[in-house]
């Protein structure tokens, strides 16, 4: 309780009220009181999270901090809110990269400012709503509007080709989400019309094989495409190499676990039989998506897109991990997922970096970086690191788990898996070492000017959590595991 | 019977009626600047009738003038949203007619006589009734295309309108014909019970139901009988258009669910057959059409076709769900369709129609209020929460899952897809790109108001569509299937 509120629902409303708000400055004459604003809101919004991991309690499995109240009767649907141990870390995870965001956008964002802030907010507050939602309308709700904001942001402060890309990103998530919506409503029918909330449908005894696999195949569709896995991937590249800065830090660390998220807790505890049939050509997919994107990653010619084809083969390694079916995998995965925040949204905000002052995303306009921005180079040098998965940063942590857990079912799946230490390392260092080594390539390079200290601080932010939790990343897995296991073992019983 | 007993549950309708002739009169003696008093006539008319629906309503069903005339909760619920609508019209036109010339009491009066149509539609409860108020309305809107004399597509639009209207009012007939041959009655029950217990003449019957069902489909605007919308959406006046999208479509769901739901609930295996093949094939085209078009009322009269192709569905699903949510469905939509237009009456000025996709570049930047009311509106069409649109979509899928049609719930949902990317389009012009003209944009105090409460109540309704839904289910419960 905050104030006598509850927690989970300050967590959703108070960036989307200090999102109104901040549109309510205007236009561009007050732009810094709505940059203020949007950081006293970003700010407030993360610390109404810290509640939720201090007074989160690790031993059970069962929903916490529950809110349910009656929102449309005629359907049975709830305004039912919780978070257990899997969705409780992205809802910090999410508040806590607002503010970040909001400071990278401080000087860069100069026409439409208080739109621009107020898309951040109200959309860390419908995502924090996403990872909360227990009721799948309510889910599906904040699921859809999720879009909305993100489709103006990648719209209307994107590069030259964003309206391709804002429109592919929307149709592409869209077409999932419908998909879902016919099976929830199927769900809903099988509880005998009584309920739509995820933990009945959970607790459904009987569902035959063939609808399971229609309902996963549906499922698959909406949560595939955010993910995004392979077949499935090709808007987050125009996306992320569209979006501004600000953009593709919370594509790349937030919506990408969403999906994620979605298979954790609709897919496989709702459709058992259906993932075990279907694991196969999951793995498959994951193992494409690991050594194939990860090989597309190796030739690109553009930073973001690097990064976001390399967020690609990152996100296979996390349904790798979701199905095989064992704790390692499935905690691995989740550390995956929470590292990748941070470690995808750190490069991101060092290419934006680059970008703000050269306006090019080209590998080949830099070379020679180090020479005139040392600092700069230092911090990109531990998150390239990161992203390559050396031991001591974050990343190595999941990636770690996730193999031992594919060795464990598969050692040739494992041996698949294990590639992209070397492919990662390759791309990353690579496309490192072309920006910030060598001789200073131009005369913009030469211009150069070091990271100022509101950068100096959100890469020191960035710095503490990835080295933490690669050193100690026992308080995450403290959280993760007992919900874990608990979704495991409901993955064995049958539903047939 | 008692005479007052008769005339209470026609109360609102014998009031409109009487207002209309005084308005007819008391606009003759007004000067052409004074219109405005008619106009405010109007209103008080609309809000009187409101008063004497809400003043009249009694629970169950009335039955008056021998079984003509019903008068039930759904009848009621649809009324007051009739007036609503007309009320609305009335505000987001005045600027744009004043300007051209329009704002004339002939405008008001035939108006009046389209809702007062309408409203026997809704209340009758024999196919006399209902062909008398179908008649009533369809006269008054070819009148009211026609009404800007010195355009030439207005009138080729009246044409059309007018010709393929009489044609689709002939085979409604004919149906009826045939259908009262069969059973010997035009009474919507006596007709029900006469088909309950066994008619000679079968093949008759079902004969008199597909001219029935294809003068329905006219009327609400499904392919294959969809030809006249575009033509008539566009060549009108946007406040006549705007008139014909909005409350004429809670008429035709009225007229719909006493025809099929009411008189023909025995054929409904016959009826639902057709109406899947319409609704499929409306979404298709519909949706598919409305991509390739550049002017805004164009693509709104394709759009109009896909959403009744969807309503219907709700007919098929059938029950309370089915068509509760097929009413659910035609007041999301009308409020939706009232707030599009309105938004291009809102920025055409003098001498310019702002209805091309074109105008609406930049209005972000123009006006970001406007911009956001619409993107709201065109989020609710294309089905996306939190707006009012989703919800629609939402409970005629629900209806027709129950059912056991989930694979016409894929193919609905796909369909909407195609049709989320031209509502995307226009939020992508209004946020994306350039304005092309800096004029400023010059927006009533009335109107202004009445887009924000349009847009925000698309967006309210949203986040809280129980109580909308509720009254809908109870409504149709009341009214079709307590029989």
């Amino acid at each position: 309780m905050i104030f006598g509120l509850p927690v989970i629902s300050v967590a959703i409303w108070l960036p989307i009220v200090f999102g109104v708000l901040v549109l309510a400055t205007g236009n561009d004459k007050n732009a810094p009181l709505a940059r203020v604003l949007a950081l006293v809101g970003s700010v407030l919004g993360f610390l109404v999270t810290l509640p939720l991991y201090t007074g989160f309690d690790v031993s059970t499995s069962a929903m916490q901090f529950e809110e349910m109240h009656s929102w449309i009767n005629r359907f049975n649907i709830h305004y039912h809110l919780g978070v257990d141990g899997i969705s409780m870390l992205f809802i910090l995870l999410n508040s806590f990269f607002t503010p970040l965001v909001v400071l990278a956008g401080w000087k860069v964002i100069e026409k439409r400012v208080a739109q621009y802030m107020a898309a951040f907010l109200i959309m860390s507050g419908i995502v924090n709503g996403v990872f909360a939602a227990l009721d799948s309308i309510l889910f599906y709700v904040f699921w859809e509007a999720m879009l909305i904001p993100m489709f103006i942001i990648i719209g209307v402060w994107g590069g030259p080709n964003r309206v391709y890309a804002a429109m592919k990103f929307f149709l592409y998530t869209l077409l999932g989400s419908l998909l879902m919506l016919v099976s929830l409503i199927y769900l809903y029918h099988l509880t005998g019309n009584s309920s739509f909330d995820i933990l009945d449908f959970q607790q459904l005894h009987h569902i035959p094989l063939q609808a399971q696999i229609l309902i996963f195949v549906a499922f698959f569709f909406a949560f595939a495409v955010k993910v995004p896995m392979f077949p499935v991937h090709t808007w987050l590249p125009d996306a992320h190499v569209e979006a501004p800065t600000g953009g593709s830090v919370v594509l790349a660390a937030i919506m990408l676990k969403v999906g994620a998220y979605g298979f954790l807790r609709f897919s496989m505890p709702i459709t058992p039989d259906a993932s075990h049939k279907l694991a196969g050509v999951m793995i498959a997919l994951s193992l494409i998506a690991i050594v194939y994107i990860g090989l597309v990653a190796l030739k690109q010619s553009d930073m973001k897109k690097l990064v976001a084809y390399s967020s690609i083969s990152h996100m296979g390694f996390v349904t790798l991990g979701f199905f095989i079916f064992n704790a390692y995998g499935m905690e691995g995965a989740l550390m995956q997922m929470l590292s990748h925040g941070f470690v995808a949204g750190a490069l991101f905000l060092c290419i934006g970096v680059l970008y703000d002052r050269v306006h090019s995303r080209e590998i080949a306009a830099y070379g020679g970086v180090a020479n005139k921005m040392p600092v700069f180079a230092a911090f990109f040098m531990l998150f390239a690191m990161a992203n390559s998965g050396l031991p001591g940063t974050s990343a190595f942590v999941g990636e770690f788990m996730v193999i031992m857990g594919t060795v464990k079912v598969n050692f040739w799946y494992g041996f698949a898996a294990a590639s992209t230490l070397i492919f990662g390392a390759a791309y990353t260092l690579w496309m490192y070492k072309r920006v910030i080594f060598g001789a200073v390539a131009n005369h913009h390079v030469a211009e150069l000017t070091d990271i100022n200290g509101r950068e100096k601080l959100i890469f020191i932010i960035l710095t503490i959590f990835v080295l933490g939790m690669g050193v100690y990343p026992l308080p995450f897995g403290e959280i993760l595991h007992v919900s874990v296991s608990d979704l495991l073992l409901h993955m064995t019983q049958s539903k047939l | 019977m008692n005479l007052m007993a008769n005339l209470m549950p026609a109360a609102a309708e014998i009031f409109l009626l009487g207002m209309l002739c005084v308005i007819l009169i008391v606009d003759l003696l007004l000067s052409e600047s004074n219109k405005i008093y008619s106009y405010l006539l109007v209103q008080v008319t609309l809000l009187g009738c409101s008063i004497i629906t809400v003043g009249t309503h009694v629970d169950g069903v009335v039955y008056a003038f021998h079984n003509m005339y019903v008068d039930d909760l759904m009848s009621d619920v649809l009324k007051l949203l009739t007036y609503l609508a007309v009320a609305m019209m009335m505000v987001y036109s005045r600027q744009y007619l004043m300007l051209r010339g329009l704002f004339t009491g002939e405008f008001m009066v035939l108006a009046l006589f389209a809702l007062l149509g309408m409203n026997v539609m809704i209340s009758a409860n024999n196919f006399v009734t209902l062909y008398l108020g179908l008649e009533l309305l369809s006269l008054a809107l070819y009148a009211m295309v026609a009404l800007q004399r010195d355009s030439a597509v207005a009138t080729e639009a009246a044409m059309k309108y007018f010709i393929l209207g009489a044609l689709a009012s002939g085979l409604l007939l004919y149906g009826m014909s045939m259908l009262y041959g069969a059973t010997g009655s035009l009474d919507l029950h006596a007709m029900a019970d006469a088909i309950k217990h066994g008619v000679p003449n079968k093949s008759l019957l079902v004969f008199g139901l597909v001219f029935i069902v294809s003068g329905l489909a006219f009327k609400l605007g499904v392919v294959p009988f969809h030809m006249w919308i575009p033509d008539v959406y566009h060549g009108a006046p946007t406040p006549m258009t705007m008139l014909i999208g909005s409350a004429p479509k809670l008429a035709a769901f009225a007229f719909t669910a006493r025809i099929l739901v009411e008189g023909l609930q025995p054929l409904v295996h016959d009826w639902s057959g057709m109406l899947i093949i319409m609704a499929v094939a409306s979404m298709a085209v519909g949706n598919l059409s409305a991509i390739a078009q550049t002017n805004l009322k164009r693509m709104f009269a394709y759009s109009t076709i896909s959403h009744m192709g969807f309503l219907i569905l709700g007919f098929i699903g059938g029950g309370i769900e089915g068509y509760g949510s097929a009413m659910f469905y035609a007041v999301a939509y009308v409020l939706m369709t009232l707030g599009g237009f309105g938004m291009i009456m809102l920025l055409s000025r003098a001498g310019f129609e702002a209805d091309t996709l074109n105008d609406f570049k930049g209005l972000n930047q123009r006006s970001p209020w406007l911009a956001f009311m619409m993107l709201l509106l065109m989020f609710s069409m294309a089905g996306v929460p939190p707006t009012v649109g989703f919800y629609a979509k939402f409970s005629v899928l629900n209806a027709i899952v129950q059912t056991g049609h989930t694979w016409l719930a894929v193919t609905a949902v796909i369909f909407s897809l195609i049709g989320a990317f031209y509502y995307l389009r226009i939020v992508k012009l209004m946020y994306f790109d350039a304005p092309q003209s800096h004029e400023p944009i010059q927006v009533g105090m009335d109107s202004a108001f009445l887009i924000s409460f349009n847009g925000l109540g698309v967006l309210f309704l949203g986040m809280m569509p129980g109580m909308l839904m509720s009254i809908c289910a109870v409504a149709v419960q009341q009214s079709l299937l307590l029989h």
